[in-house]
């Protein structure tokens, strides 16, 4: 049985390495609005900042959706990239493809999908090679 | 530690819009160029000492509920950082001393990491 939840679409601009993090930003301020506890809209907000990063940096942008429920957070992030050609080999910490330019940048350093892990309670990698890929969190509200 | 007193200490020059951020205290700290690592090692509410000037480190830095940035290694953060930091209500300080020094002086002088 799924309870209503609130669903706030988010559009990943892909051109723009500067933007990159907005929508976790706008969803780190809905949600404290919200009124969910610190601990919570912190994990949420640092899982789908590297969402977005990764989707900047991987696949010319994307989607953003959040679903807030009473009791639980759901970040759905979708993109038309490359796909992921090995998704075990990407939970690992320090893996990474990102180009030398990114790790200039602060990022690509392999943390990426192991932080999302790291910071929901669930987390879902379906990908196909060249038609994309989705990723969905689940966050438990402490 | 105040975020006033972590700026005497490196002798930084300051930015911010609210003076009232400045008394914030800060109990740990963290040094890293790489924001991935920040992101997956750092504690919440730390000050966060780099030498990566990009906007990025400040949403970095948001995301973690850190008040203050240090730019190390006189690195000058550019007009495009600083609006952004003070959108997301954190403080920018710019020392010219390297990394590891800052750190080490903090660090004596009372500033932990968890």
């Amino acid at each position: 049985m799924e309870e209503e939840a609130l669903h706030f679409h988010f559009d990943v601009d892909g051109n723009n390495f500067a933007s990159a993090g907005e929508a976790s930003v706008q969803v780190k301020r809905l949600l404290r609005q919200m009124g969910f506890s610190p601990d919570t809209i912190r994990r949420i907000s640092i899982a789908m900042y590297e969402g977005e990063i990764n989707m900047v940096i991987h696949a010319h942008g994307g989607d953003a959706d959040v679903y807030v429920y009473p009791d639980k957070i759901r970040v759905v992030l979708s993109d038309t990239g490359p796909g992921i050609k090995d998704v075990s080999l990407a939970m690992q910490e320090g893996y990474s493809t990102a180009p030398d330019n990114i790790r200039s940048l602060g990022f690509g350093a392999g943390m990426g999908l192991p932080n999302m892990k790291r910071y929901s309670d669930k987390l879902e990698v379906r990908s196909t090679v060249g038609v994309g890929t989705v990723i969905e969190m689940e966050f438990i509200s402490a | 530690m105040t975020i006033r007193e972590i700026a005497q200490i490196l002798g930084a020059s300051v930015h911010t819009a609210e003076e009232e951020l400045l008394d914030k205290d800060i109990e740990t700290a963290f040094g890293s160029d790489m924001m991935s690592d920040v992101l997956a090692f750092a504690d919440e509410g730390s000050v966060l000492l780099s030498g990566l000037l990009n906007p990025q480190v400040i949403r970095t830095a948001h995301m973690l509920d850190m008040p203050c940035i240090v730019f190390v290694r006189g690195k000058k953060a550019t007009p495009e950082i600083l609006a952004l930091a003070e959108e997301s209500r954190i403080v920018v300080l710019e020392t010219p001393i390297r990394l590891y020094s800052a750190c080490g002086r903090l660090y004596t002088a009372g500033l932990d990491s968890r």
